[in-house]
């Protein structure tokens, strides 16, 4: 769930914007290079930024006794790297913001900032990470694992750093910024933990069945570096 | 049954039930609006720490009614479903259309074979 139209004081509003700007042109110059360069790729581009279409549609109720919804960007970071995923991401707000009511144009800098850009780096970082120290195991497990981990952390660090975005602008009158970083973390993070969960599991599903039906490109991506991984797969099958 | 298919079927029976369980347990039965957006919770909270505060901006298009409004979100993962769907319908059809050798592991025969079963498909 994203920050309301209107709901941060401009100053803010402006101030994530400009942070948000050079990433989202980065990233239209990496996308531009990719589609150039590689449109063998092409396909899968656009269904990694329609797989954060689906996921940001789909409000889904918690644990908390509130809704909100998954990111959808941890794929496309993961597969593409996280530059590209902050124009994807960055449209899906946009689509949102102009069409639904649900975020907004002055919130979208601030927005963007969270889903489409911390949100894949974090989440590209962890996959990272899971898969140096995975990797030496081979076999198909460690992927999945990293593929979870990833989708898991962009999903929950997008809604951590919106968090701390609202308690920046709105600090408790009482115990100031933490204790509204405590607040917003209560509707926004604990809510987003089971989501982030779901997300995580529907990612790893993507790249499974990715890895049946076009390793191809895979490999060409390098999700799946060496063959051993692959044959690893020919034997669980 | 293929023991992948298996996983994969798990996977989104895990994914179900965790949707599911929260609303059949009543996890919002303590809330004046059981499962409203954290969004409109969240502007809540805001008026708390700051009473004052007026959106300074409102949506240029806010759909007028709930119905229209869940059409529209609808439609988003509708066409988010499509993309995704007509992706893999492709990547399954040029992978049974293209010769054995695409099915080896190995890096430069898959990338060699999959690159020439990719022309007829645009």
């Amino acid at each position: 769930m994203h920050i309301a139209e209107g709901y941060l004081p401009w100053e803010h509003a402006a101030a994530w914007g400009v942070a948000s700007a050079p990433f989202v042109v980065h990233g239209a110059r990496a996308l531009t290079r990719e589609v150039r360069d590689r449109p063998e790729n092409t396909l899968l581009l656009g269904a990694s930024g329609a797989f954060s279409f689906v996921l940001s549609a789909l409000k889904i109720p918690s644990v908390t006794g509130s809704c909100s919804h998954p990111t959808g960007t941890g794929l496309g970071a993961i597969l593409f790297r996280p530059p590209i995923m902050a124009v994807l991401g960055t449209i899906t707000l946009l689509f949102q913001a102009l069409l639904l009511a649900h975020g907004g144009l002055t919130t979208l800098g601030a927005n963007a900032f969270s889903m489409a850009i911390v949100g894949p780096w974090a989440g590209y970082g962890a996959y990272r990470l899971a898969r140096s120290l995975l990797d030496r195991r081979g076999g198909t497990m460690p992927l999945d694992v990293a593929v979870f981990l990833g989708a898991f952390v962009a999903d929950l660090s997008t809604y951590c750093v919106t968090s701390v975005q609202l308690a920046l602008a709105f600090p408790d009158p009482d115990s100031g910024f933490p204790g509204a970083l405590a607040k917003f973390g209560g509707i926004f993070s604990l809510t987003q933990i089971p989501l982030a969960i779901s997300e995580g599991l529907l990612t790893v599903l993507v790249v499974r069945l990715l890895r049946q039906s076009s390793r191809g490109d895979l490999i060409r991506l390098g999700v799946v570096t060496d063959a051993r991984v692959a044959r690893e797969e020919e034997k669980t099958k | 049954m293929k023991r992948s298919t298996k996983i994969n079927l798990l996977i989104v029976l895990a994914v179900v039930l965790l949707a599911a369980l929260p609303v059949v347990l009543g996890m919002g039965d303590h809330k004046d609006e059981p499962f409203a957006g954290a969004d409109t919770q969240a502007e809540t909270a805001i008026t708390e720490n700051d009473p004052d505060y007026e959106p300074w901006f409102s949506p240029l298009y806010e759909p007028p009614s709930g119905e229209i409004e869940s059409g529209l979100f609808a439609l988003q993962a509708a066409l988010g479903a499509g993309v995704v769907g007509y992706m893999f319908g492709v990547k399954r059809t040029r992978r049974r259309l293209a010769p054995e050798a695409a099915d080896t592991p190995d890096e430069p025969v898959g990338a060699a074979a999959g690159a020439p079963a990719a022309g007829p498909g645009r």
